[in-house]
C-alpha cells in the first residue's frame, strides 16, 4: 500500500500529464500484478462493493478520538473530504506495517455480512498500523472514489507505453466489463475477456468546441453537419442476442429506456449504434428537462412513460456484422447506418438528420434556429474521419449557439469543496423584482483562480449573516450569468429554474441597480415556451 | 476592569494607554514580532524585544523610536508592569504578560511550541487571562516533528538534483527563510532571494548565529542553482525569473500544506507542512499551560476554537480582527516584502 500510497501523492502534485504518466508507468513496472488489476479498477471507477457505509467510519472515528460531532463537521469543511478528515484526526498509528493493496481490498471483501462490532474491530485496528496517507487511501477504499485527475485516456496511455500493446485495444479491454476480483493483470490489458462479453461498448469519440471561423476549416462539401441535440449521449449494443443500452457515464442503463427495448427485433446481432437518448414525441425532440424526469428513476410508472417519452437519435454505427467499423470513413459508416435503420416508420428511433448546406453562411444561419428544435447547436463532422476513441482535436467539432446571458448580483456564498475548500466558490444569484431580489440559480464555475481569492476577500469582509457554512453578503457584486434553457418550476420561488447556469463574466463595471429583473426573465420563458 | 478591550485600533490597554500589535496609527505600541499584519508605520513610539528592532527598522523605517525589552525584563507605563516571554513563532517574537494591581493578561500575538533550532522556544506564562492565535484550530492540523518534514524536503531536494530539476523553497522571507537554513545547511548550498539576504544580513548582526548563504546575483549560472536549494518569498512564487530557470519546481514550506485541498489549490510541485504556527494539540497544550480564566481568541478559526474551549470549560470568546477571521499564512499581503521585492 506505501507504494501506492507514493503514486496517489505523486499524481496529486503534478499537473503535467508526462510526469503522472511517467508516475504510473512507474508504477506498473514495479507493482504487484494483483495491485495493478486493482489501481486500473479505482481509476476507471470500478469500486469495490462497500462493506461499510461512510457514516460509520465518521462514527466511530468520532468515538475514539472523542471529537465532538460539530468540530468534525467544521474540521471536514476545511479539508472537503470524509476520508481525509478522518485520516487526519486520528493520532499517530501505533505499529506500521505494509500490506499489499489488493490485501486489504480483499480483507474489507471479507467483512460483508460481519456483525458492526466484527467491521468496527477490523477497521480500527486498520487505522492503528497506517500513516496518514495511507489511512486516507483505506479510508477511501471504503467510501468514495479516486478523483484524482487521471483520465481513462491517460491511464491507457501508460499502460501502453508500459506494456508495448495497442492502445485502442487496452481502452477496449479496460471499458469492457470484468471482475477485478477474478481477472488477472495479463488477461485484462491482452483483452481476454472482452470477446466472450456480449455488452461491452466502444469509447466514445468526442468532439472539441469550434473556436474559430468555420471557414478556416476548408470546404464545406468535406464535411457533414448535424444537430447538436442535448440529451445523454448513449450506445446501443446488440450482440449474440442481447441488447443493452449504455450511456456514456459507461453506466449500463437498459432497463431505464424501455421504449427502446423493440430495437432487440430490429437489428441483426454484432451491431454498435452511437446516439443520443432524447425526450421524443411524434419525431421532435422535446426540451431536456422532460428528459430529466426519466433520468436515474430505479422503477418507472406509467404517467411518466406517457409525460416523457424516449427516443433515439441515432449518430453513427460502430460495429456492423460483428465487425469493428471504426477505421472506415464517416461517409462509409453513414451509408451502411441508412441501409439498416433507414426506415424504421413510426418508431421512436431514427437517424439523426444531416444538415445538407452549400456554404458556411447558409449554414450559420440555419444554427441561429437551433434552439426552435431543441437542439444546442451544430456538429461539424470530416466526411472522411474515423471514430476515434475520446476526445481529438480536427475530425469533429461542436459549433454550439451562444447561450442566453443575465446580469444579476451575488446574495450568498458558500465554500467549495476538495481543492476549494477553503475558499468561497459556490454562488447563489438573484435579480430584481420590484423591491426584493429574489435568487435565480447557483453556480460555482467561470472564474480564475484569482477572481476567486478577490470574490473570497469580499464575502469576508462583508457577510451579513452566517448559516452554516453559507454567508449571506452584501449585494453588491454583479455578474452575468450564461445559461442554456429556462423552464417554469414550482421549486423555485422565482417560479422558472435556469438550465446549466454558470458564471461568464464579472461585470465589475455594472452595479447592483443595473442587473436585470424577474420580469425580463419571465418574457424570455414565454418566447421560448 | 479588564486589562484590555478590542478596538477599532486594535488591542487596547486603558490603565497604561498604550496599544499591542495597532493596526492604525497610536502613541505608544507595544509590538509581539515583525511580521507586518502586528507592527505598522507610524507609530510614535514602538517597544519590542531587542532582535525585533532592527528588523523593523530595516523593514518599516530607519527613523522608527524604538524601545526594547529582553525576554524576562519589564518596564512600568502608568502603572500597568509590562514584560516579555517567549512566543517561540520566529526570531524575537515575544509573548506581552500585563500586569496591573495583581491582574494579568497575556497577549500572546503568533506562537508555536515545537523547538524549530533558531528561534527561543515558548514559555508558557500563568495568567488570569490569555489572548491566543489559532490560525490552526481545528484538530485536522497536527505537525509532524520538524526533523521528519526536514527529511522529506532533504530527500525532495535529492531527487530534483538528480534529475536534473532546480529546487525552489517558498517561505517568507523573515521567520520561515531563516528556519529551513538553519535546518537544511550542509553540504548543499543554499541561494535566498535579495529580501530574505538582506534581512539575514540584519538578524547576523543582531548575533544570531545563521549558516552561511549565498545571496542571488545575475552573475550566479542556472547549473549552479540547480545544484542548490533556492529560497525565495511568496510574493516571487509566479515571477519569470523562476520560470527562466533550468527546470524548476517549487515547494511550499506551510501548515496548510496538511491538507489535499490546499496543495491542489496552490499547485506547487510539492507541498511541505511546516509551520510557525502551533498545532491544534499545541493550542491546547498552550492555553491550559497558562491556567486562565478567560481565553481570547483571535486570527483563524476562532468561533470553531472558542466553542470547543468553552465546551471544554474554558470561558472563551471569538475576537475579529482587521484582516477577517478567515485569514491564512499565505494571503497576509506583506507590504515590507512586496516592497523590497519593488
Amino acid at each position: 500500500m506505501k507504494r501506492f500510497a507514493k503514486l496517489i501523492q505523486q499524481l496529486e502534485l503534478s499537473n503535467k500529464t508526462n510526469d503522472k504518466i511517467a508516475a504510473l508507468v512507474d508504477y506498473f513496472n514495479y507493482a504487484d500484478d494483483k495491485d495493478k488489476v486493482w489501481v486500473i479498477a479505482l481509476f476507471t471507477g470500478k469500486k469495490p462493493k462497500r462493506p461499510i457505509k461512510s457514516a460509520l467510519l465518521k462514527y466511530w472515528a468520532i468515538d475514539i478520538t472523542e471529537t465532538p460531532e460539530w468540530l468534525f463537521a467544521e474540521s471536514y469543511s476545511n479539508v472537503g473530504d470524509l476520508s481525509e478528515t478522518i485520516a487526519l484526526l486520528l493520532p499517530p498509528a501505533a505499529h506500521t506495517s505494509d500490506f499489499q493493496l489488493h490485501t486489504w481490498i480483499e480483507e474489507l471483501h471479507d467483512l460483508e455480512g460481519k456483525t458492526d462490532e466484527t467491521k468496527k474491530e477490523f477497521i480500527l485496528n486498520a487505522w492503528n498500523k497506517l500513516e496518514t496517507q495511507e489511512r486516507f487511501i483505506f479510508n477511501k477504499l471504503i467510501s468514495g472514489n479516486f478523483r484524482i485527475g487521471v483520465s481513462n485516456k491517460m491511464l491507457v496511455n501508460a499502460l501502453a507505453k508500459q506494456s508495448s500493446l495497442d492502445s485502442a485495444q487496452i481502452m477496449h479491454s479496460i471499458m469492457g466489463k470484468w471482475n477485478p476480483y477474478e481477472i488477472t493483470f495479463h488477461e485484462l490489458v491482452n483483452g481476454i475477456h472482452v470477446n466472450t462479453d456480449n455488452s461491452w461498448p466502444y469509447p466514445f469519440c468526442l468532439a472539441y468546441a469550434l473556436e474559430q471561423e468555420p471557414e478556416k476549416l476548408g470546404d464545406i462539401s468535406e464535411w457533414q453537419a448535424e444537430w447538436k441535440w442535448d440529451g445523454i449521449r448513449g450506445q446501443i449494443v446488440k450482440r449474440n442476442g442481447e441488447l443493452f443500452i449504455w450511456s456514456r457515464g459507461e453506466e449500463l442503463v437498459t432497463e431505464q429506456f424501455p421504449e427502446l427495448h423493440f430495437m432487440i427485433d430490429v437489428l441483426p446481432d454484432g451491431v454498435v449504434l452511437d446516439g443520443e437518448i432524447l425526450a421524443v414525441q411524434d419525431k421532435q425532440v422535446l426540451s431536456f428537462s422532460t428528459l430529466q424526469q426519466r433520468l436515474n428513476r430505479k422503477t418507472i410508472n406509467k404517467k411518466q412513460l406517457e409525460d416523457a417519452p424516449i427516443g433515439f437519435f441515432v449518430y453513427d454505427i460502430l460495429e456492423y456484422e460483428a465487425k469493428d467499423f471504426r477505421e472506415e470513413p464517416l461517409s462509409e459508416r453513414r451509408k451502411i447506418l441508412e441501409q439498416l435503420i433507414g426506415d424504421l416508420d413510426e418508431s421512436p428511433v431514427m437517424i439523426s438528420p444531416v444538415i445538407n448546406c452549400s456554404t458556411w453562411e447558409e449554414l450559420a444561419a440555419l444554427r441561429q434556429t437551433s434552439r426552435s428544435i431543441n437542439s444546442e447547436g451544430i456538429m461539424l463532422k470530416k466526411l472522411s474521419s474515423h471514430y476515434h476513441s475520446g476526445r481529438k482535436r480536427g475530425d469533429w467539432w461542436k459549433w454550439k449557439i451562444n447561450p442566453y446571458t443575465v446580469d444579476a448580483v451575488m446574495i450568498y456564498a458558500q465554500k467549495g469543496s476538495g481543492r476549494r475548500a477553503n475558499f468561497f466558490t459556490d454562488y447563489t444569484f438573484a435579480v430584481r423584482d420590484g423591491e426584493n431580489l429574489v435568487t435565480i440559480a447557483k453556480a460555482y464555475s467561470g472564474l480564475t483562480d484569482k477572481e476567486i481569492k478577490e470574490v473570497n476577500s469580499f464575502v469576508t469582509r462583508n457577510a451579513i449573516e452566517k448559516f452554516g457554512p453559507v454567508r449571506t453578503v452584501k449585494p453588491e457584486l454583479v455578474f452575468e450569468i450564461a445559461f442554456e434553457g429556462i423552464a417554469e418550476s414550482k421549486r423555485h420561488k422565482a417560479g422558472l429554474a435556469l438550465r446549466f447556469p454558470r458564471i461568464l463574466r464579472w461585470r465589475k463595471d455594472k452595479k447592483a441597480d443595473e442587473i436585470n429583473t424577474l420580469e425580463d426573465l419571465r418574457q424570455l420563458l414565454q418566447s421560448t415556451l | 476592569m479588564a486589562l484590555i478591550e478590542f478596538t477599532k485600533r486594535g488591542i487596547y490597554c486603558k490603565q497604561g494607554n498604550f496599544y499591542i500589535d495597532p493596526w492604525w496609527p497610536v502613541d505608544y505600541a507595544v509590538t509581539t514580532h515583525g511580521h507586518s499584519d502586528h507592527v505598522r508605520f507610524g507609530n510614535k513610539y514602538y517597544l519590542c524585544h531587542t532582535l525585533t528592532k532592527p528588523i523593523i527598522k530595516r523593514r518599516i523605517s530607519e527613523d522608527l523610536n524604538v524601545e526594547t525589552l529582553e525576554y524576562g525584563e519589564s518596564i512600568n507605563r502608568n502603572g500597568v508592569n509590562i514584560s516579555f516571554f517567549p512566543a517561540g513563532h520566529i526570531i524575537g517574537s515575544a509573548q506581552v504578560r500585563l500586569e496591573y494591581k495583581g491582574e494579568v493578561c497575556v497577549i500572546s500575538g503568533d506562537y508555536k511550541i515545537e523547538d524549530d533550532g533558531i528561534t527561543v522556544p515558548f514559555e508558557p506564562v500563568k495568567c488570569h487571562s490569555f489572548v491566543s492565535e489559532s490560525t490552526f484550530g481545528l484538530p485536522v492540523y497536527k505537525w509532524q516533528k520538524q526533523e521528519v518534514v526536514f527529511n522529506g524536503i532533504r530527500s525532495w531536494v535529492n531527487d530534483n538534483i538528480n534529475q536534473q530539476k532546480t529546487s525552489v523553497l517558498i517561505a517568507y522571507s523573515l521567520g520561515k527563510a531563516q528556519r529551513l537554513i538553519k535546518n537544511l545547511a550542509g553540504d548543499i548550498p543554499i541561494y535566498v532571494h535579495n529580501s530574505i539576504a538582506n534581512l539575514n544580513e540584519v538578524i547576523i548582526g543582531a548575533g544570531v548565529n545563521l549558516p552561511e548563504t549565498i545571496r542571488i546575483t545575475p552573475e550566479i549560472t542556472k547549473d549552479e542553482l540547480q545544484k542548490g536549494i533556492v529560497i525565495v518569498p511568496p510574493a516571487m512564487r509566479d515571477s519569470r525569473w523562476i520560470k527562466n530557470l533550468s527546470h524548476p519546481v517549487t515547494g511550499i514550506c506551510s501548515g496548510w500544506m496538511q491538507v489535499r485541498a490546499h496543495r491542489r489549490w496552490q499547485s506547487a510541485d510539492a507541498g511541505f507542512a511546516l509551520s510557525d504556527h502551533a498545532d491544534w494539540p499545541g493550542l491546547m497544550e498552550a492555553i491550559s499551560a497558562t491556567g486562565a480564566e478567560k481565553v481570547y481568541v483571535t486570527h483563524g478559526f476562532t468561533a470553531a476554537f472558542s466553542r470547543f474551549l468553552n465546551d471544554e470549560g474554558i470561558e472563551a470568546a471569538e475576537v475579529l480582527t482587521k484582516f477577517g477571521q478567515e485569514d491564512d499564512e499565505e494571503n497576509k499581503v506583506d507590504l515590507a516584502e512586496q516592497n523590497e521585492n519593488k
